[in-house]
């Protein structure tokens, strides 16, 4: 095997002579991949084309399910275990990728080709050191000695700001905080200095504080570097500041493709404007009416942890209010001492008059029935085993006594109402898209015809199309229903497409709270200040500003 | 999915829908597919539930039933000869499929009765319920489980139900550690958190939130755990305390005919006449686990590349 990879690096070595930027870098001809599943094999990607150049950086977006993934592994010559690649060529500085075993390519990978994956967390290898994972294929490859890997290292990591760059390598992965370690995952990747890296999702996992952090280093480096980048995402503003061409997939194939400004000005086709069209939403705001749950002076612990501190939110009968701030600002926490899962230890919560019990347990049913909570993550809010006209149907026997064709009339009418047809009724949860799920929770909640439901950060695990759905779906419940929602959010743009009133939460304390134009007003307190500035714009420019704003 | 529109619609959005099959369709398409021992493990076991439920229609004789002369040699009207009080053996061993086999399947079911609630108990409140009931179990844990049976077998009498319920109450002290274990990583899930705010009690959580999901561990287990219950019922046998005399079980037989192993270098069939219930009780044990292996891999959810 060894003999193989011997013919193969002085082939590598002629090619590098064209390295300068601007030359043919990957050419991927009409590839098409199938993935096996059910018995079968399904197309994928059903014909693509892409061309990257050096020192180009190609962003990929399209919703889930796309095959922008699939699309971005295959031009490193990679398929996931179920897939092949059925027909199509993927020329990387000259060779035919396709037709390369996986030992002959894996001269090209962690060496001339590197991946950013999206969870670093789930990525690294917790027993070893940072510097160690970080070096490990430019050592292997011979390209670099130990010593002069270690200090280049330490360079990069320096270069993509990260906090003591001499010693950080040191650490192990669960020393250091997620956004970091996506940078060391970037510093891994540019290690031996590759021609392509391939970017999936890196910031998707990340708050939008952290997010900004972590792409300023990127686009940074890989400027410095001039390396040729595939940077595949479904967010549409950070693909802005970092693409310089963007192309939109569906379905496995192309739509549209054209350099990033010229798609964000003017894009061509339907698809790619309704994509654009998302972020327009915007809610017309409601004035406060009468009071349907209010919390006063709100402390509450973890065991001897305290998370939360004189917390007081009112929320409007028909109005939404949404919760923003960053993971552990104890938004989540808020929504816990109101369902009565984790009991108040100081003040009181009010529910349509009358003060609700503070532990679960001493509620009554008709109080569980009319506050209704939908979770972040519908694929675990869902059990796997029981089907959507299981799961949708419960809530109407157990609060209303519904039986029978009640219960399949009303549920029918649910599904219809969250826009799905009764060919999901007997659907199990896996088979369901992410969206689809979120609105069999919403279905669900609505079962048990509720006053108020807690949306804890329901779209932000979804694609922005599909979230734009989700959100048009609750207003458009609000208004038929009249129902109050305490919406739980990290993103500004969902704040505002959906929110009434606003209340901004940081460490356990409300920063800010009024009515949604008062709060986005300037000016504003310094935690509100960076949150709303931290949050991308469609404008390619707007990282640039920032950084230059920042400094 | 092909429906290519340009608006978006929540009906057509990307999922990962399969075909609707049956169980019975489903099982066929896995067993078409599955190695050799798997298949061979469940033909062995689908002939014992066939010799064990049809026993009294397949023996030639009856299970206490004496013929005049003891220790008789293979012959054609006893195929297996017959033993030390001249019953006949091959219509002992096709009673003893039922008798030992039905005993340790009505003990696996108990143990995982009392094992399997207690456990879901346990991971549900994990509170003071947890704690006693862990620790009681780890006291019972902590002495060998053969010795306790004897002593335990000697106190209450070697009766089939004292049996059956020593060998359950034993034994469901691992069931209940399992099922605590694999429950305690579906409790946290969402949907169990969404059932107790919709105000469901402790047996519908258990029951339709938790069990259906913990099931291919505690399967798997069962098959296991149904090895080692007829391994330890045979063994007691053997040792003189477990099923007695005159019903038909494959560990007494053992016992009772040892003494003509040393007769094979006479008349080697003679001397094979212990080791054929010895032989029924490997090859069943044998052949659950190659089930219960298959099934592991693929409940397992690894692919076979």
């Amino acid at each position: 095997m060894w003999l193989i990879g011997f013919f193969i690096r002085p082939v590598v070595f002629v090619m590098n002579k064209s390295s300068e930027r601007g030359n043919l870098l990957l050419d991927v001809k009409d590839l098409k991949i199938q993935g096996f599943s059910d018995e079968k094999w399904h197309d994928i990607i059903k014909g693509i084309d892409l061309r990257l150049h050096r020192g180009e950086i190609m962003g990929l977006i399209g919703e889930s399910g796309a095959g922008k993934s699939t699309l971005g592994l295959a031009a490193m010559g990679y398929t996931q275990p179920g897939c092949r690649i059925t027909g199509g060529n993927i020329y990387f500085d000259g060779v035919d990728l396709a037709n390369l075993s996986d030992v002959q390519k894996r001269n090209f990978w962690g060496d001339r080709m590197t991946y950013v994956a999206q969870s670093a967390a789930a990525s690294f290898n917790p027993a070893h050191r940072l510097i160690l994972q970080t070096t490990a294929s430019t050592i292997r490859s011979g390209a670099k000695s130990k010593d002069q890997a270690y200090s280049d290292a330490m360079d990069l990591y320096k270069e993509l700001n990260l906090p003591d760059p001499q010693n950080i390598g040191d650490r192990y992965p669960h020393q250091v905080s997620g956004g970091q370690l996506q940078r060391v995952m970037t510093a891994m990747a540019m290690s031996p200095r590759p021609d392509l890296i391939v970017f999936d999702e890196p910031t998707t996992a990340l708050d939008v504080t952290t997010q900004v952090e972590v792409l300023s280093a990127m686009r940074k480096i890989v400027e410095k570097f001039n390396t040729a980048a595939i940077y595949i995402t479904h967010d549409l503003a950070v693909v802005a500041q970092m693409a310089d061409y963007i192309k939109v997939l569906r379905y496995g194939k192309e739509v549209e493709e054209a350099p990033t400004r010229e798609m964000l000005s003017s894009p061509k086709e339907e698809y790619t404007k309704s994509l654009w069209s998302v972020r327009s939403l915007e809610k017309a705001e409601q004035q406060k009416s009468e009071s349907v749950l209010s919390l006063e002076g709100i402390d509450a612990a973890y065991g001897s942890a305290k998370v939360l501190f004189d917390v007081s939110i009112e929320v409007a009968k028909g109005t939404t209010v949404s919760v923003v701030g960053e993971s552990g600002s104890g938004k989540s926490t808020t929504a816990r001492v109101i369902t009565g899962l984790l009991p108040q230890s100081a003040g009181s919560v009010t529910f349509d008059g009358e003060e609700l019990p503070k532990v679960l347990k001493d509620r009554t049913k008709e109080q569980k029935r009319r506050i209704q909570m939908i979770y972040q993550m519908a694929d675990t809010a869902m059990n796997p085993r029981q089907t959507v006209g299981e799961i949708i149907g419960r809530p109407l026997e157990f609060y209303l006594n519904m039986r029978g064709v009640d219960k399949r009339n009303r549920t029918l009418e649910l599904l219809e109402m969250i826009e799905l047809n009764g060919e999901f009724l007997q659907r199990l949860p896996s088979e369901l898209s992410g969206g689809q799920k979120q609105r069999v929770c919403i279905a669900r909640a609505l079962a048990a015809n509720p006053d108020f439901i807690i949306c804890d950060e329901v779209t932000s695990a979804l694609d922005q199309i599909v979230q734009e759905g989700i959100l048009k779906l609750l207003l458009r419940l609000q208004k038929d229903l009249g129902l109050a929602y305490l919406f739980i959010t990290h993103d500004i743009s969902t704040v505002k497409a959906i929110s009434d009133q606003v209340v901004v939460m940081n460490q356990g304390e409300v920063v800010e709270q009024g009515q949604k134009t008062d709060v986005f007003q300037p000016p504003h307190p310094a935690y509100t200040e960076l949150l709303l500035s931290s949050v991308p714009d469609m404008d390619p420019d707007w990282l640039t500003n920032l950084n230059a704003a920042r400094q | 999915m092909s429906q290519e529109t340009h608006s978006y619609s929540a009906n057509a959005e990307n999922a990962n829908f399969s075909e609707r099959r049956s169980v019975w369709d489903n099982f066929k398409l896995e067993l078409r597919k599955s190695p050799f021992t798997a298949r061979f493990g469940i033909i062995i076991i689908l002939l014992y539930a066939l010799v064990a439920v049809f026993a009294p229609a397949l023996a030639p004789y009856g299970q206490a039933q004496v013929f005049p002369s003891p220790y008789d040699p293979w012959s054609s009207t006893h195929i297996f000869g017959t033993d030390q009080i001249g019953r006949d053996v091959f219509s002992r061993m096709i009673y003893g499929a039922r008798n030992t086999v039905g005993i340790a399947v009505a003990t696996t079911f108990l143990s995982f009765l009392i094992g399997g609630t207690l456990g879901l108990a346990a991971a549900i409140d994990r509170r003071w319920i947890d704690q006693i009931l862990s620790r009681s179990v780890d006291v019972l844990m902590a002495i060998p489980s053969l010795i306790f049976a004897l002593v335990l077998l000697s106190i209450f009498g070697s009766t089939i139900t004292s049996l059956i319920i020593i060998i359950a109450v034993l034994d469901s002290t691992r069931v209940f550690r399992l099922t605590r274990s694999v429950a305690v990583n579906v409790v946290v899930m969402d949907y169990v958190e969404a059932a107790r705010l919709r105000g469901e009690g402790l047996g519908w959580i258990m029951r339709r939130e938790i069990l259906p999901n913990i099931m291919p561990p505690l399967i798997a287990e069962f098959g296991l755990r149904f090895c080692f219950v007829f391994l330890t019922i045979a063994a007691l046998s053997f040792l003189g305390v477990g099923i007695q005399p005159p019903t038909a079980d494959w560990g007494s037989m053992v016992r009772e005919n040892a003494n003509l192993l040393q007769f094979a270098q006479y008349d080697l069939r003679a001397g094979l006449t212990p080791l054929l219930p010895a032989a029924a009780i490997a090859l069943l044990t044998v052949a659950v686990n190659f089930v219960v292996d298959w099934f592991l891999h693929k409940t397992s959810g690894l692919r076979d590349e």
